[in-house]
């Protein structure tokens, strides 16, 4: 795989909580317009990954290089408007807030009125039932429908890069449907780059190119997808074989 | 809507605009009529209250924060507005005074704003209960500074505050202030106070910083809040320490937890009732206040999502 040029790369990356570490020198790179997914357990580090790189958490050792330039530690709000956006496990949405401001929060760092109006028609057309739905409370949505309204969110900020955390998470399966699909088409049409952190190793590796396993803070192993899904070891520890 | 710099005020409230020309009109109209002097006392007291209400509401309704410490905003905004008339306007000529009072007034939610500054920053790390007792610590350190300061009068208080607050003032501030808060949360700057208080992280992780509005709904809050107290301090015409200590910081909390938390007209209606009620209930006079207690905890029961909250955007 070509990873002369990644658009996201972390090098060496230890976080901890308080004293419990819980990354132990993650690297791994992202290329651009790809769709990377990181698989592994219950409690092996994804989020942590993902928030240590979006500036949730504090990092202690190593780096996260963005489009070419250190991002490591960075206030979230700043890695936002690099477009770099996450979209944070468990559906975070402004459950006070309608869908049509919530979308509107996702834009908050825009000020092209115009091009706002056209994302918000992009994001109902990949999920019409947002649309359906747009002046209601986002709090009274079903969860695959908040999972819609995270991800389209995250799109009103035009991402570059996407870091999804578990979009499969508690949802009904028809649903996981819809919005796995629209993760792929997202990537194919607008060209967003993808990190997708999934413990449905199966759903993740179907649609991604290449994927890393986390387990216990550490990538133990590293392929393109494809690859992944053949290796025996994946197989039986992740795919329920 | 979306493309207007974050601090400006949205088109969408061109109406709330002339809403506010209106109530400020008749606002004005109200200082000329002639009114018993009781009743007048309550409405200011009314007015008053509102302002309180309303600019707490912004911090612990809107924001989600829980401040405990209104009343030392109100105090700094009193004392400040009280000692700069006592100073300045009572030897000014006659026609001067209007506009000393409004300076009066300006100048002593500038203080209190200043004070939000600063009770602002611990709440950049602090929350829920801890921040309550920051800021109830906040409203006991200004009482205490107040008692023992003998430019403001000390522990004996500071008299002969002149008369300045008509109801005209009230409500045009009142007004003023209800508008503000109301123009400032439904922009789309300002929807960033809610989304702040319903999820911190999806806030930051959408470009929003938290930190910012926090600090924001304090200092705005506490603007309003000296506001109020530069009208009550020409109202009661003498204040003293004691008016301002943390009872006080929780009878507007109850304004705000019944009004339904983040429902600015909600808000200010709990305001108008909670401030009439103890004044309908005098002739019973050894029983008010107690009776005025279980009423609140039977309102608190039997509507919980806030006395006025119907529909959307009430907390859960
Ligand atoms: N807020 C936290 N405080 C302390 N430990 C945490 C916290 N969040 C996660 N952890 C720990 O860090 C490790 C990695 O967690 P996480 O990144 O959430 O795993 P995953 O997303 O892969 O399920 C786990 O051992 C978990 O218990
Ligand atoms: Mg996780």
């Amino acid at each position: 795989m070509n990873v002369s040029q990644p658009l996201l790369s972390l090098r060496d990356l230890s976080v901890s909580y308080g004293t419990i570490k819980a990354l132990h020198g993650v690297s791994l790179q992202v290329p651009e317009k790809a769709i990377v997914t990181l698989i592994g357990a219950n409690g092996a580090g994804k989020s942590t990954t993902l928030r240590a790189i979006s500036g949730l958490l504090k990092v202690q050792g190593g780096s996260v290089v963005y489009d070419g330039r250190e991002i490591t530690n960075e206030l979230p709000h700043k890695i936002v408007g690099r477009h770099l956006c996450h979209v944070p496990e468990g559906r975070m949405v402004f459950s006070n807030l309608t869908v049509a401001e919530n979308l509107r929060m996702g834009a908050y760092l825009r000020r092209d009125k115009g091009g706002i109006a056209e994302d918000v028609d992009y994001v109902y057309g990949i999920f019409p039932r947002l649309k359906e739905r747009w002046a209601q409370q986002a709090g009274t949505l079903s969860g695959g429908e908040q999972q819609m309204l995270a991800i389209s969110r995250a799109l009103m900020s035009r991402p570059r890069c996407l870091m999804l955390d578990e979009p499969s998470l508690g949802i009904a399966p028809i649903l996981v449907r819809a919005i796995f699909d629209q993760i792929v088409a997202i990537n194919r049409e607008k060209g967003i780059t993808i990190l997708l952190v999934e413990q449905n190793a199966n759903l993740a590796l179907a649609i991604s190119h290449y994927g890393y396993v986390l387990e216990t803070g550490r990538v133990i192993l590293e392929d393109t997808a494809a690859a992944l899904r053949q290796n025996p070891q994946v197989r039986e520890a992740y795919l329920g074989e | 809507m979306f493309s207007r710099s974050p601090l400006s005020l949205p088109t969408a409230c061109q109406g709330a605009k002339r809403w506010l020309i209106a109530a400020v009109l008749c606002s004005i109209l109200l200082s000329f009529g002639q009114f018993n002097r009781y009743y007048l006392g309550v409405a200011m007291d009314v007015g008053i209250n509102i302002i309180l209400a309303v600019s707490l509401n912004l911090i612990n309704g809107y924001t989600g924060q829980f401040s405990l410490g209104h009343a030392g905003f109100m105090a700094v905004g009193a004392y400040t507005a009280a000692k700069f008339s006592l100073v300045f306007a009572v030897a000014a000529p006659e026609p001067a005074r209007p506009v000393l009072f409004l300076v009066a007034l300006v100048l002593g939610g500038a203080v209190a704003a200043l004070s939000g500054l600063a009770v602002g920053i611990p709440s950049l790390r602090l929350k829920g209960d801890y921040l309550a007792i920051v800021t109830l610590g906040f409203g006991e350190i200004i009482r205490v500074i107040v008692q023992n300061l003998e430019a403001v009068g000390a522990a004996s208080g500071l008299k002969g505050i002149p008369k300045y607050t008509t109801l005209g003032w009230t409500f045009a501030l009142a007004s003023v202030t209800v508008y503000v808060v109301v123009s400032l949360v439904n922009s789309t700057y300002g929807r960033g106070f809610i989304a702040v208080k319903d999820d911190e992280v999806a806030a930051s992780s959408m470009g929003i910083n938290p930190v910012r509005y926090k600090v924001t709904a304090f200092v705005v809050g506490a603007f309003f809040a000296g506001i109020a107290g530069g009208l009550y301090a020409h109202h009661k015409q003498f204040l003293a320490p004691t008016g301002f200590d943390f009872l006080k910081s929780i009878d507007i909390v109850v304004m705000v937890i019944l009004g339904g938390m983040g429902r600015t007209a909600s808000v200010a209606l709990a305001a108008v009732v909670l401030t009439l009620l103890p004044e309908v209930l005098r002739p019973v006079s050894e029983y008010r206040m107690i009776l005025y207690a279980l009423l609140i905890i039977g309102l608190m029961m039997a509507r919980p999502q806030g006395l006025f909250a119907f529909g959307r955007r009430a907390v859960k």
